[in-house]
């Protein structure tokens, strides 16, 4: 979608103030109407809805887990080993912790690196991903470049070698390190989307009128690329559960964190599944599996949003692997 | 040719980045890591091992930046990796030449299955389009997109390794009973070991490609030529494979390259399930074990090989469309 340029008129322009969204309540942002858009697309969308409930579950989880989750999840207080039962839904580790305490309270951190990783990334790839393509030229070549090189040096590898030296680390390094390897895919697919948008009119008779290159590219590019940039967060959010939580399973997050890849790395190293404590792998694996199924299905709603190509039932869709 | 030759500029440029990174990250890190763990080992390794691990991980500190730069450069460039420290005095690029192969084989022969499958099924979901195939199919792969691979080998190796007992899911091969040998019996061992982790890789990896086959197709199928084609009266069969397949798998091809990367650290994770003797493993018992030599070789190594294939991938897809010629 695009603003409503025409007959603007660009003496009167006052910040704020949209011609054609006054009646449209407190939503005067740019990129409140996409947003309005694609709450109702998410709601008419089955696979989206489906997605869009999960997350919300998953997040007053993160929220409020002591409400859900009475015991500690960190107290070795019960008996190790124990099976499923009313008093502990999920069992007991062979250190005696409660296992649904652990799986509730570790949606919090699973949670905040997610939406830390998918909001911090998808502000870089933005900045980077338009600028190239808005700037053109030299910035386009060695902003591309730049992408491309991060976009195929192996990401999980590059990881490891990383939270190795770094001998492991909390949330926030994991934060750190996926953030700034990981932006590159959505950088380039948002690349090409400002790039087709270059031509269009609105664009050039903001340049004519005069505004500077900041403000084009800030109020009139970026609002109309909302779905595009809703769905590299989505992608974004995902990788960094997945990545993650594989680093954490592996001994690379701290060990102490509550965290669901934790918990499989304890499971791992009391050898869970051959000492007859599925649960302990079961339960927190079963979790990353249905936010990031949550993460892919709003994902794939939100392409379809974004391509009007793609939106009949019988659509043809490209995806292409990271 | 010139095509050729600017994916080559950018393969150079992106192995240099990759070294360079690679020659960084220890250097940058707060106290530098590889030199604190180096220097315990000060007394136990020869001189001649000490000089190589002095310059890959600049331990030589009155040597300044850009001259340890030249110097490592020089010796990555040689080959020479160093030794290892936890296998102590096997020098890395031994311990990775005997890995290699366990994982060139498991990973080489699922991707390429899991290609190959995948673009089949893709071809007759799009070819059935509505059929039982076609609705079952992208949905389900969308969900396990999103499923980490190594909880799947988790999941494969509780049910089919520890509950029912019908396949072994640790190791590469017996090695209490079995010692690698170039007979039929150990031939066998190694293939009921690769069971397990090859479906765990499959089962992971087959979705993109189905799905994207079989979006392609759905466009291709769209193309006059097609129209054109079944206006003519040629049978279906020929039609599916010959006209639509043909032109609906260049995605597919390139896709091929950029996912290898994916697979390769998909595997890591799987192998480590497993304890299967490859690169991955190796990766992440080097990690664990300190062993910052083997560490930094074996990333470089992952690095190279996914290089390689994005520029074979490439090269092939200029060969087989000449539109990509130009239009880069």
């Amino acid at each position: 979608m695009s603003l409503p340029i025409s007959g603007v008129p660009t003496t009167l322009y006052q910040p704020g103030q949209w011609p054609g969204t006054e009646g449209a309540g407190p939503s005067r942002l740019p990129g409140a109407r996409a947003l309005t858009r694609m709450v109702g697309a998410v709601r008419s969308n089955r696979k989206a809805t489906a997605g869009a409930a999960l997350l919300a579950l998953f997040v007053l989880v993160a929220l409020f887990p002591g409400v859900i989750a009475r015991d500690s999840p960190s107290a070795d207080a019960y008996t190790p080993r124990l099976g499923l039962s009313t008093a502990h839904l999920l069992g007991t580790t062979a250190y005696g912790q409660d296992m649904f305490a652990q799986v509730v309270w570790g949606t919090r951190t699973v949670l905040i690196i997610a939406f830390a990783v998918g909001l911090a990334a998808t502000a870089i790839a933005v900045l980077i991903g338009v600028a190239a393509a808005y700037l053109g030229g030299l910035w386009d070549s060695s902003l591309s470049t730049l992408t491309d090189v991060l976009l195929v040096i192996p990401l999980f590898p590059l990881l490891i070698v990383i939270a190795g030296y770094a001998h492991g680390g909390g949330p926030l390094v994991l934060i750190l390190v996926i953030t700034v390897t990981g932006w590159s895919y959505t950088a380039r697919q948002l690349r090409s989307q400002a790039l087709s948008l270059r031509g269009r009119d609105y664009l050039e008779a903001a340049r004519v009128r005069g505004e500077r290159r900041a403000y084009i590219i800030v109020v009139e590019l970026i609002p109309t690329m909302t779905s595009l940039i809703v769905a590299s967060f989505l992608t974004n959010a995902l990788y960094a559960v997945l990545f993650a939580s594989g680093l954490q399973y592996i001994g690379l997050g701290d060990p102490n964190t509550q965290s669901w890849g934790t918990m499989l790395y304890w499971a791992q190293n009391n050898a869970a599944l051959q000492t007859g404590q599925p649960m302990w792998a079961i339960a927190p694996g079963a979790c990353i599996a249905a936010l990031g199924a949550a993460l892919a299905l709003l994902n794939y709603a939100f392409d379809e949003i974004g391509n009007p190509a793609l939106r009949p039932v019988r659509r043809a869709r490209g995806t292409r692997a990271r | 040719m010139k095509f050729a030759l600017r994916r080559l500029g950018f393969f150079v440029f992106t192995l240099w980045a990759a070294l360079t990174i690679n020659f960084l990250i220890p250097r940058l890190m707060p106290g530098n890591p590889a030199l604190a763990m180096l220097s315990k080992f000060h007394g136990q390794l020869g001189p001649g091992a000490l000089k190589a691990l002095d310059i890959l991980f600049g331990i030589n500190t009155h040597q300044s930046l850009p001259a340890q730069y030249v110097s490592y450069l020089h010796e990555v460039l040689t080959g020479n990796f160093g030794t290892s420290l936890d296998f102590y005095p096997a020098t890395v690029s031994s311990l990775i030449g005997g890995a290699i192969w366990w994982t060139l084989g498991l990973v080489g022969i699922t991707t390429i299955l899991a290609f190959a499958l995948g673009t089949g099924l893709g071809i007759v979901s799009a070819w059935r389009r509505g059929g039982r195939l076609d609705s079952i199919l992208p949905p389900v792969f969308v969900v396990t997109s999103a499923v980490p691979y190594f909880w799947v080998a988790m999941v494969l190796v509780l049910i089919f390794g520890i509950t029912l007992h019908w396949l072994p899911s640790q190791g590469g091969f017996y090695v209490s009973t079995d010692t690698p040998s170039l007979s039929l019996t150990f031939f066998e061992d190694v293939l009921t070991h690769a069971v397990l982790p090859a479906i765990s890789l499959l089962i992971t990896t087959i979705g993109t490609w189905i799905l994207t086959m079989r979006n392609t197709m759905i466009t291709t199928l769209a193309e006059d030529y097609v129209r054109m084609a079944r206006a003519k009266g040629l049978p279906g069969r020929r039609i599916m494979v010959d006209y639509a397949a043909r032109n609906a798998i260049l995605p597919n091809l390139t896709g091929f390259a950029m996912s290898l990367g994916f697979v390769v650290s998909g595997a890591i994770l799987i192998e480590y399930v497993f304890n299967y003797p490859g690169v991955g493993y190796m990766l992440l018992q080097a990690v664990q074990g300190e062993d910052f030599p083997l560490m930094q070789a074996l990333f470089l190594l992952i690095t190279v090989a996914v290089l390689v294939a994005i520029l074979i991938a490439d090269i092939a897809t200029a060969l087989l469309d000449p539109r990509t010629r130009t239009a880069r």
